[in-house]
């Protein structure tokens, strides 16, 4: 029976919680796109004319194929992060793509069209130094893969090794290419740096070394940036020191020295400082290259020359030209070359490789964002027109990671951000009013209530009323029109100006901060990428910090978020103030920080602008405040000795508490320092500004309320043990308050490894871990009550709380590893709360508080039914209707962001990893939203028939009555 | 009144004492910490150090000396000075312009054999509002924090009450003699997930659901009359279908 009535509860409990999509839900309030990252190699498919498969290897160890006609992606194949999926070289040959992987771990083999894995083989050990696709008698049969100290050849059409040879000489030698020329030999070059260089030659039927010659170049330092192999198997390279270019034919046996062309001869010059790239091409791997170069001689400086019979000899000359590329259709291979045209566009124009002519009617014009960062890649597509004219289409990529694809003549077929792959942080705004929502919002503002009389405000009523119904009238008519429309057409047209916050504010805009610098403006509901602005010289290790110092809430004011750009090594940081709606930067005057800030504080104290002031504390614990207005400085004076700020110092395990004094000065009023022999601090992290929690206590079974103890400075500080050994690491938990210095709670769990994830929020925190014995994760939960009375119902006071709080603790086995944790967060925080914990596997689970209860019980009893506690089970279930993004999963989650809306049972929710899906959960079902099959034709229905039932029946009684006074 | 005042001042009255977790008291005042080899049960003393200052610069001086003693059970004791007329006054003062009420211990370790090879550098600091702690008759609670191996890495002191409401504190008297509580805590360890009373449990109502006849019956004996009925529509459904079947055999 007991068995019976444990099942029942937690069928009942799980009644509460169930929260799936419908079927025709998907895609209504969500969505997701994938991005790649930063592209590494790209290679178009020539294959066939008609081919729109665009391969590309990225920064992010992911290997795709994208439609070169939208930009979408066909296929996408994501490796494991860090050094073991990296992608070390991408060959192409037919249908097939061919990736190392690993640095030289694996080497596969993709079918392009559908993305299948043809073959897989595992190399042997040693690191990755080049590949190349070995072709015999015009047919390309093998690749060869050289590593450090080996080179092995591989059969292309079924991944087995064909042979292996060790390099001779492998440790003073540093073998960096392989070049064949389709002749049945394969050149393995070498160098010793300032010294000579080394050429063995294999022989591709069985790997027999033909021939190894040695070449003096005292001026070389290494092959790869400088070497290139042109025409019928010459080596060539370019030394910036000497000013020349050096030719060596790798074939022959006599010659034992380089030949050195000085650049002078060809009225060229190297710009000092510049390393000079060569970029040779070699269309068929089975065929020598063209005789054909460019050589780039400064930033903006290439030139096409020419190597026949032992002279090279200049074509063409391009300066400026930013970038230079080859491409070949058929048998035809084309140079495109872009240009500077002015300030803001940039001309590309395509060349014949063999003579250098232009080519009539190419031009294509590439116009640079204002707010992008400059081009840096260019990737050609090349093919042949009906009237066998070459036609192009090209791809640029620039520093801030914008794929651009285009076609002729300057029509931008498709643009792909690419800096989305990496956020780093973000932030949700509130979207502001209309004109008209504004106009009755600035009807009602306190100037002009003062100002004006009683007339004019009537006035003013009326006109802003008018314009209300104005503006009705114009949406009505926008409804009429749309509706004659196709339906396709319609939808996809969000901009800026007819941005308005909704009924519900479930509409946002999602700023997001990149790893690169770039910041983007998204408008959360479709997706659409409305402003975008990338930030130059930024660190490739700096750290963000993203502040709304003010909403869109004081309507005259423009919103203004404040952007913390801080380098980790140096900790200089910068401010870049910013309009959230528009992404304009703000004319504000911005204080210079020549310290390194190490915290920053938002203070509710806001100027007469209604901007929140920003503290930043410096490493001498000096304030600046910003902004520093006279009144905001009044302000801090006033309120200086409630202002109080803790500091971190991982290396040393101190906690530091320090108060504002009324010159803007610090003190030190409490300190803790945890020993760094034992445990080092991982995290430190408080409750979330915007948090609202809406019942101060708990009602018990016996009615009793047990209250939560809700301090709002309180800090969630995570250790970990330095010793790892299995049985001896723990990790450490300490709650601290954050203006006494006081150890609330210290709890430490045992046989416990990192890396920890943790949310803090009302009076719980919530923590994974590693359980280190048992080999898996396991979740485990705080909470905090005062007990029965709250000390001080009116309001909290870190400095008088004598009591210390009761903390309930009890942890549950979760049956699957974690990326990130989150914690959803409404408007008011009547709603149940859920935890969003994203999986590797790319899902998101929404997990009930409610399953994570210290309270749970271990036996059921009538007053925790009462309560309605789940019964206490180890093992945390994980539902397949609790993911709340279906089958849209998100690579590599590794943050997700909770932001409330108008509507109190709607939470809205964007995680972000490789990919960005953007959704609403509702932790307690819709309760404050009609469904969307409600029946309104029912309902109505009943109501009219009741009303005129009851009309009929009152006339009926009426004449009854009557009837009846007559008789 | 003057010679009252000398006579509290010779006598030094060691003040309030608790103790945590019951042990013989042994006193050794003036044992320095860094040569108790030979004594690891017998504890050693941190001197406990306040400051407090109308100017809000900080300048510690002794309070009285922490008794503390390692091992399994931590315990320690505190024995104080009283408050000197002018220390009071100032207090007093203090309290009026909402100054600070700081106290500091010697970063140190519980565990005796520790001391050796760790001397104390710096300070653990915090602090209470003054004049909570005038309010509340000098009557403070102290909590020192250990980390797991023993080391304090925190401390804590509030007054009880804790709130500063305004009240005159008129009798000296009150201000005199510190009325301290005195703990040290270590971290608690944190709960595992219990799977072995939870599957006792499942064993338990296993075995009842086992003793309960009902339940016992077997799969036939349960659904007997399903099968039955599903065993005749499947024949009727079958020797309804046959006759067509059996007529283009036959043809």
């Amino acid at each position: 029976m007991a068995w019976l009535v444990v099942r029942l509860a937690i069928s009942v409990s799980l009644l509460y919680a169930a929260s799936a999509v419908f079927e025709d839900q998907v895609g209504k309030f969500d969505w997701r796109q994938q991005f790649i990252g930063k592209v590494r190699f790209a290679l178009f498919d020539t294959h066939s004319q008609a081919s729109k498969k665009l391969l590309v290897a990225t920064d992010k160890n992911v290997f795709a194929s994208l439609n070169s006609r939208t930009g979408d992606l066909f296929w996408r194949h994501v490796d494991k992060t860090g050094p073991e999926g990296h992608i070390d070289a991408l060959l192409m040959y037919g249908q097939d793509a061919v990736v190392v992987v690993g640095n030289g771990r694996l080497l596969r083999s993709w079918e392009t069209t559908v993305g299948g894995l043809k073959w897989e083989t595992v190399l042997d050990t040693g690191s990755f130094q080049a590949a190349a696709l070995v072709g015999v008698q015009d047919l390309v049969k093998y690749v060869a893969v050289l590593k450090k100290s080996a080179i092995s050849l591989h059969d292309l059409s079924s991944g087995s090794q064909i042979w292996v040879e060790n390099l001779p000489d492998s440790d003073s030698v540093q073998y960096q290419t392989i070049y064949s020329g389709g002749n049945g030999v394969v050149f393995v070059l070498g160098v010793v740096p300032n010294s000579h260089i080394v050429i063995v030659e294999y022989k591709i039927e069985d790997g027999e070394i033909m021939n190894k010659k040695s070449v003096e170049a005292v001026w070389m330092s290494s092959l790869e940036s400088s070497c290139a192999v042109v025409s019928s198997g010459i080596l060539l390279c370019v030394d910036q020191i000497t000013q020349s270019l050096y030719t060596l034919p790798l074939q022959s046996a006599e010659q034992t020295e380089m030949r050195q062309i000085h650049l002078q001869m060809l009225d060229l010059e190297v710009v000092s400082g510049f390393r000079p790239v060569l970029t040779s091409t070699q269309p068929n791997p089975a065929q020598p290259p063209l005789s054909e170069f460019f050589l780039q001689l400064s930033p903006d400086h290439h030139i096409l020359l020419q190597f026949i019979d032992g002279l090279i000899a200049p074509l063409r000359d391009f300066n400026p030209s930013y970038l230079a590329a080859f491409a070949t259709s058929g048998e035809r291979t084309v140079a495109a070359v872009m240009s500077p045209k002015n300030d803001t566009a940039c001309s590309i124009n395509l060349f014949s490789a063999d003579t250098g002519r232009r080519h009539l009617d190419t031009t294509i014009i590439y116009h640079m964002d204002p707010n992008g960062g400059k081009p840096n890649r260019l990737y050609v597509h090349a093919f042949l027109k009906k009237d066998d004219s070459v036609g192009y289409r090209v791809m640029v990529q620039t520093e801030d990671l914008t794929l651009t694809f285009l076609q002729q003549p300057g029509r931008v077929v498709w643009m792909r951000e690419e800096a989305l792959a990496d956020v780093v942080t973000m932030e949700m705004v509130d979207l502001p009013f209309t004109g008209t929502q504004a106009e009755l919002e600035g009807e009602f503002g306190k100037k002009a209530a003062i100002q004006d009389g009683l007339l004019p405000m009537v006035l003013k009523r009326l006109s802003s009323q008018f314009i209300l119904l104005q503006a009705w009238l114009a949406h009505l008519w926008k409804l009429f029109y749309d509706a004659r429309k196709p339906h396709s057409s319609v939808k996809n047209d969000v901009t800026i100006d007819i941005l308005s916050r909704d009924e519900f504010n479930l509409q946002k805009m999602m700023l997001m901060v990149t790893a690169s610098g770039k910041l983007f403006g998204i408008d959360s509901k479709s997706g659409t990428i409305l402003w975008k602005q990338y930030l130059e010289n930024i660190q490739p290790n700096s750290v963000f910090k993203l502040i709304v110092q003010r909403t869109t809430a004081h309507f005259p004011h423009p919103p203004q978020c404040t952007l913390l750009i801080k380098n980790k090594d140096t900790g200089l940081g910068s401010l870049y103030v910013f309009n959230p709606i528009f992404g304009k930067k703000s004319q504000i005057s911005v204080p210079a920080l020549p310290r390194p800030v190490i915290q920053t504080l938002l203070l509710p104290v806001i100027d007469q602008d209604y901007a929140k002031v920003l503290l930043l504390i410096d490493d001498q614990y000096k304030v600046t405040a910003f902004p520093s207005t006279k009144n905001v400085l009044q302000q801090l004076q006033d309120t200086a000795s409630s202002i109080f700020f803790y500091l971190v110092d991982s290396s040393q395990g101190k906690l530091s508490g320090f108060r504002l004094r009324k010159d803007l000065s610090t003190e030190l009023i409490w300190e803790v320092v945890i020993p760094t022999e034992v445990q080092e601090i991982v995290a430190v992290k408080g409750k979330r500004a915007n948090e609202h929690v809406h019942s101060q206590g708990r009602v018990m079974g016996d009615r009793s309320v047990l209250y939560k103890y809700l301090n709002p400075n309180l800090l969630a500080v995570i250790t970990e043990s330095t010793d790892t050994h299995q049985e001896r690491s723990f990790v450490g938990i300490f709650l601290i308050d954050g203006v006494t210095g006081r150890i609330v709670h210290e709890a430490v769990q045992r046989k416990a490894r990192g890396p920890v994830h943790f949310v803090h929020s009302e009076n719980w925190v919530v923590y994974v871990y590693w359980n280190s014995k048992f080999r898996r994760n396991e979740f485990s939960v705080l909470e905090l009550f005062e007990g029965a009375e709250l000390y001080n119902s009116t309001v909290f006071s870190s400095l008088d709380r004598p009591y210390a709080p009761q903390v309930l603790q009890q942890s549950y086995i979760f049956p699957a590893p974690i990326n990130t944790l989150e914690a959803t967060l409404t408007e008011k925080g009547i709603t149940s709360r859920h935890l969003l914990v994203g999986l590797p596997s790319g899902n998101i689970l929404s997990l009930p508080k409610m399953f994570l209860d210290p309270r749970r019980p271990e036996l059921v009893s009538e007053q925790s039914r009462e309560e309605n506690l789940i019964p206490y089970a180890p093992e945390m279930p994980i539902r397949e209707e609790w993911f709340i993004n279906y089958n849209q999963t998100v690579s590599r989650v590794r943050g997700i962001y909770t932001a409330p809306s108008g509507l109190e049972s709607t939470c809205l929710v964007v995680a972000y990893g490789l990919d960005i899906y953007q959704t609403r959960v509702f932790p307690s079902k819709q309760f404050d939203v009609l469904k969307d099959d409600y029946d309104y034709i029912l309902i109505s229905s009943v109501l009219f028939g009741l009303f005129f039932a009851t009309m009929i029946s009152k006339r009926l009684a009426e004449v009854k009555l009557l009837n009846r006074a007559w008789r | 009144m003057a010679t009252i005042r000398i006579l509290s001042r010779i006598l030094s009255v060691l003040s309030t004492v608790t103790l945590l977790w019951t042990q013989s008291g042994e006193c050794n005042n003036g044992r320095r910490s860094g040569d108790a080899v030979d004594t690891d049960f017998s504890g050693f003393s941190v001197p406990l150090e306040h400051s407090f200052e109308v100017d809000d610069v900080p300048r510690f001086h002794l309070r009285g000396a922490l008794q503390l003693r390692g091992g399994r059970e931590n315990s320690v004791y505190l024995s104080q000075n009283q408050l000197s007329e002018k220390d009071r006054s100032t207090l007093k003062d203090v309290a009026a312009v909402d100054g600070l009420y700081r106290i500091r211990v010697p970063r140190v370790s519980l565990q005796v054999d520790r001391q050796t090879e760790r001397q104390s550098e710096g300070y653990l600091t915090t602090f209470v509002r003054a004049c909570s702690l005038v309010e509340s008759h000098l009557s403070d609670v102290i909590t020192l924090h250990t980390d797991v191996s023993g080391y304090i890495i925190g401390i804590s002191i509030v007054t009880i009450p804790g709130s500063c409401r305004g009240i005159e504190v008129e009798d000296e008297v009150d201000l005199e003699v510190f009325n301290s509580t005195i703990s040290v805590v270590a971290p608690v360890t944190a709960p595992a997930p219990e799977t072995a009373p939870y599957i006792e449990r499942m064993e338990q109502e296993m075995e009842k659901k086992g003793k309960n006849p009902q339940e016992q019956k077997s799969f036939f004996a349960k659904y007997w009359y399903l099968i039955l009925g599903g065993a005749v529509f499947l024949m009727a459904t079958s020797s309804a279908q046959t006759p067509p079947g059996g007529a283009r055999e036959q043809s």
